[in-house]
């Protein structure tokens, strides 16, 4: 019996620091604050390193209970938190790259005003993140789903003066609601037929009930599924994510690419039991993860702001998590997330030093020429590339490849469709991830002499590497980039999958294929890393050898061109299809017509009638004894009457 | 005869009421009230309650009366004057009265065979009974009442001085 | 022999008079004997029940009765003179000042 592992300490820690930074912050000097974020984001993490490291001596799963919350009739729910295979993987990813970016924030923030509020918001992230990821059951699960998206509206629309990162804060939260209704509608399907929000509870009894097929685990799937989309911005509810780069680029490293756009692929694994049981909402998972993925690329290709870029990288890796859960390889989804943290954090990481660098410029189109000026940003940022692009030995080849594969050799018929999209898109990657590099380092500098102010910086002293604090971070997450796909290098190209056995417990991995999947498994490697070299092929011409072929390309695909750099428009077609009517209905049924006509006219209705009544009654009160005495004779003759006729009607003399 | 007197008497007392109701000179009120009480004074008579009759001449028609009428006197009171103060009075007031005539009527009518009966002489009050029941029964009302009068010439007389 | 019932309907003539008097008299002391009119009626009527159950207390609360109007007479008058005082009028209709 393992002794009590003080879960609890792993959420409270940062609330405990976002409550002193966000109360006192204010006063605080500088060096305070950070100390204080720092401390509390470290302690967790070596609390995970602890639990990590005695991992193997723990009876499994662990869970711990630290007070009852709901007792209502026969349903019950407690502030419990759970540990197992999953939760630690999670927690290491989010304690680990939270810490590294809570240390790169020190540095880039360090001119910012309000640079209290920007630690309190980010502690109140890892509190909320953390309680979601340790949380066991649905419900205190849905508390951290939703926690998460109110620290990622504060933060996206910290730079609150700007009307657009306050649109973008908005927006983020409120296309998170239509996907949190999905996830709130799944916990009532569940209460109705589990009468439990508890996982063990939940999953216990799929497990003992194998004939529940389909029916209404699908409609609960389905709807786990819209929450999904909302959170980890997958079609149709992705629109927020782009918009999202409004915020400080450590907040789009830290939330919109390692942590809380994961928390929808770690919700379909935690509920896999349930997916599972229903082909038709995993064939959905998959088609919305491969459509996603292909159409974020899609529109990557043509942005020139780089953090766009990297949002629509984002989207579209997730949506490779998702088509990894789709096809029932839950463990590649989370493998795929473990290495995404790495690289796509690194990516926003040294996109922020380079904007750091060009003091507040964002655009690549005025970019160029950095790789001499700023070696370390070049070199981490590299790695980070080839990571995403599927390049061995690099992280993301391990697991984007077990993706694709798992995708091919899937029983479910669509696997072959996804993995054809699957591999294009991984095209589709290098293509834009290569653009971005040479656009942003190669080259004559395209700078111009005026500095931009974007992003709140007041000084612009050349061209600079960016201080230790913030390569630092970058330094440990590219070589995490490198190293970090080593622990599930599958059996075909010589590893033992150890991630895969590390998640069976939970996961129920499917064995390892026979002999002759290991050279399909090997021939699939080798199609996808020639794909990707001819992404990378294609970027290298057009940006770099023969730039001059961009424009008669430009020419003949402008349509094509225009469609993808306004993102198919669909910011606008929600606008108008469901933005628009909203408006309308909220300004004139319900505020005209009901706010003001029925609630305010029935409140006004009501304090005229009571007025009109005094009036009248009031003309009783005329000082005049006669008519007083007239009441009197009225009310005496009533009582009479009332006593002989009515109650009295029974007395006898 | 009992009967007799009991209509003449009866007549007599509603029609120094209706007399009061109809003058318009104070004094001919106050005086047409003390034909009433005179009158209810013989009833009482008629009922048996021999010192009560005695009471309601000396005290009522012999100093309530008197005191209105030196009132009267004292303030000089002139004719009615014909002001209209107000409508209620006699839109709801009149059918408010009616009706409680109505009813009573109507009450005591209908349960004349219950009520049986008076002779005179069927049932004798004397003085002698009536003292024993007040100064033993009741002796602290009685006491009581003393008080409220002591209160009651106390503030009669706080009223009505003169300021200074 | 009188039927009882006579007597309570005297009463109650009496008592109606009274009232229709309150309501048209406007000299306040002509408003006042005429509650003193009605006081008496309800004493017939307390002396007919005494006599009809053979009981004493009828004609004790009628001796209560008294005391109490002969109280209240007094006070009364002496408001009305303190009203004449300050108002210079007797006149009901003209003692309106505790309207709304």
């Amino acid at each position: 019996m393992t002794s009590s592992l003080h879960l609890w300490l792993i959420p409270i820690v940062p609330f405990a620091g976002f409550l002193v930074n966000g109360l006192l912050g204010r006063r605080f000097p500088k060096a305070l604050v950070t100390t204080v974020a720092w401390v509390a984001t470290l302690i967790p993490f070596l609390h995970v390193l602890n639990i990590a490291l005695h991992f193997s001596s723990l009876t499994l799963p662990y869970t711990e209970n630290v007070g009852t919350w709901i007792t209502a009739g026969s349903f019950h729910a407690d502030f419990a938190f759970a540990l197992d295979q999953l939760t630690l993987i999670m927690l290491l990813v989010v304690t680990g790259v939270g810490f590294l970016i809570h240390l790169y924030s020190a540095g880039y923030m360090a001119h910012e005003e309000g640079y209290w509020r920007f630690f309190a918001y980010l502690n109140l992230f890892m509190f909320f993140m953390l309680t979601l990821v340790l949380a066991e059951n649905f419900l205190l699960m849905f508390v951290g789903w939703e926690g998460v998206g109110l620290a990622s509206y504060l933060l996206i629309g910290f730079y609150f003066t700007k009307d657009s990162a306050a649109n973008a804060g908005k927006k983020a939260f409120v296309v998170n609601r239509i996907g949190d209704f999905g996830f709130l509608l799944a916990m009532f399907l569940l209460i109705a037929h589990f009468g439990t929000l508890s996982f063990s509870e939940v999953f216990g009894q799929i497990s003992q009930h194998p004939e529940w097929q389909g029916g209404f685990l699908t409609a609960i799937a389905l709807f786990l599924v819209l929450g999904a989309t909302g959170k980890s911005a997958q079609i149709p509810l992705y629109v927020w994510l782009p918009d999202a780069m409004e915020g400080p680029t450590p907040v789009s490293a830290l939330i919109h690419a390692a942590t809380m756009v994961t928390a929808g692929v770690y919700m379909v694994a935690r509920a896999h039991l349930i997916f599972d049981r229903s082909p038709f909402a995993l064939s959905t998972v998959a088609i919305i993860g491969a459509a996603t993925a292909l159409f974020a690329a899609t529109i990557g290709l043509v942005q020139t702001d780089i953090k766009r870029v990297l949002a629509y990288s984002t989207v579209s890796q997730l949506g490779y998590m998702f088509l990894a859960c789709g096809v029932g390889a839950y463990s590649s989804g989370i493998f795929h997330l473990l290495t995404h943290a790495f690289f796509k954090a690194l990516l926003f990481l040294s996109a922020g030093s380079v904007i750091h660098a060009l003091s507040g410029e964002q655009d690549m189109r005025v970019m160029g020429g950095l790789r001499k000026k700023i070696p370390i940003t070049f070199w981490t940022m590299t790695m980070a590339v080839f990571a995403i692009c599927g390049i061995p030995p690099f992280a993301g080849f391990f697991s984007k490849d077990e993706i694709l594969y798992q995708a091919f050799v899937s029983p479910n018929p669509i696997g072959k469709l996804v993995w054809f999209v699957g591999l294009f898109t991984a095209g589709l990657t290098a293509f834009y991830m290569f653009r971005l590099w040479y656009l942003t380092f190669f080259g004559e500098s395209r700078a111009q002499e005026a500095a931009h102010d974007d992003h709140g910086h007041g000084h612009s002293h050349g061209v600079h590497e960016s201080p230790w604090i913030m390569l630092g971070p970058l330094v440990i997450l590219a070589i995490l980039s490198v190293i970090g796909g080593w622990v599930g290098v599958p059996e075909a190209l010589g590893g033992h999958a150890e991630i895969d056995h590390f998640l069976s417990p939970v996961l129920q991995v499917a064995p390892e294929a026979a002999e002759g999947g290991k050279s399909l498994e090997l021939l699939l490697a080798i199609v996808s890393v020639v794909t990707g070299a001819i992404g990378w092929f294609i970027a290298h011409l057009l940006y770099f050898a023969k730039p001059e072929l961009r424009a008669q390309l430009a020419a003949k695909v402008r349509g094509l061109h225009s469609l993808l750099l306004n993102k198919y428009w669909i910011d606008e077609l929600y606008g108008a299809v469901i933005v628009t009517p909203v408006l309308l209905v909220s300004r004139y049924v319900l505020k005209g017509l009901f706010d003001t006509g029925v609630i305010t006219g029935g409140g006004l209705a009501l304090g005229y009638t009571t007025q009109g009544i005094g009036s009248v009654v009031q003309r009783i009160q005329s000082g005049n004894i006669r008519s007083y005495a007239g009441w009197l004779a009225l009310g005496a003759a009533a009582l009479l009457l009332l006593t002989y006729f009515g109650f009295g009607a029974h007395l006898s003399f | 005869m009992h009967l007799v007197l009991f209509f003449i008497f009866g007549g007599l007392c509603v029609a120094g009421a209706l007399n009061l109701l109809l003058q318009h000179h104070p004094i001919n009120s106050a005086l047409s009230l003390i034909v009433v009480m005179t009158s209810l004074a013989v009833l009482y008579l008629l009922l048996g309650a021999e010192f009560l009759a005695a009471a309601q001449v000396i005290v009522y028609s012999g100093a309530i009366m008197v005191l209105f009428t030196f009132v009267i006197m004292l303030l000089n009171a002139g004719e009615e004057q014909r002001t209209h103060g107000s409508k209620a009075a006699y839109v709801v007031g009149f059918p408010g009265a009616a009706a409680l005539l109505g009813i009573l009527v109507y009450i005591f009518l209908k349960q004349r065979d219950h009520l049986g009966s008076a002779r005179i002489g069927g049932y004798l009050v004397t003085t002698h009974d009536l003292s024993s029941v007040l100064f033993r029964d009741l002796l602290l009302p009685f006491e009581v009442t003393s008080v409220l009068i002591l209160v009651a010439i106390l503030g009669a007389v706080a009223l009505a001085r003169k300021e200074h | 022999m009188v039927p009882i019932a006579y007597y309570l309907v005297l009463s109650a003539i009496l008592f109606s008079i009274g009232v229709a008097a309150f309501l048209i008299k406007r000299n306040i002391i002509t408003v006042f004997m005429s509650i003193e009119l009605m006081l008496n009626a309800v004493n017939l009527t307390f002396v007919a029940f005494a006599h009809h159950w053979h009981q004493v207390s009828g004609q004790i609360f009628v001796f209560f009765v008294m005391v109490v109007a002969a109280a209240e007479a007094a006070v009364g008058l002496a408001i009305i003179i303190a009203l004449f005082r300050t108002r210079a009028t007797l006149n009901v209709d003209q003692v309106d000042l505790m309207k709304l």
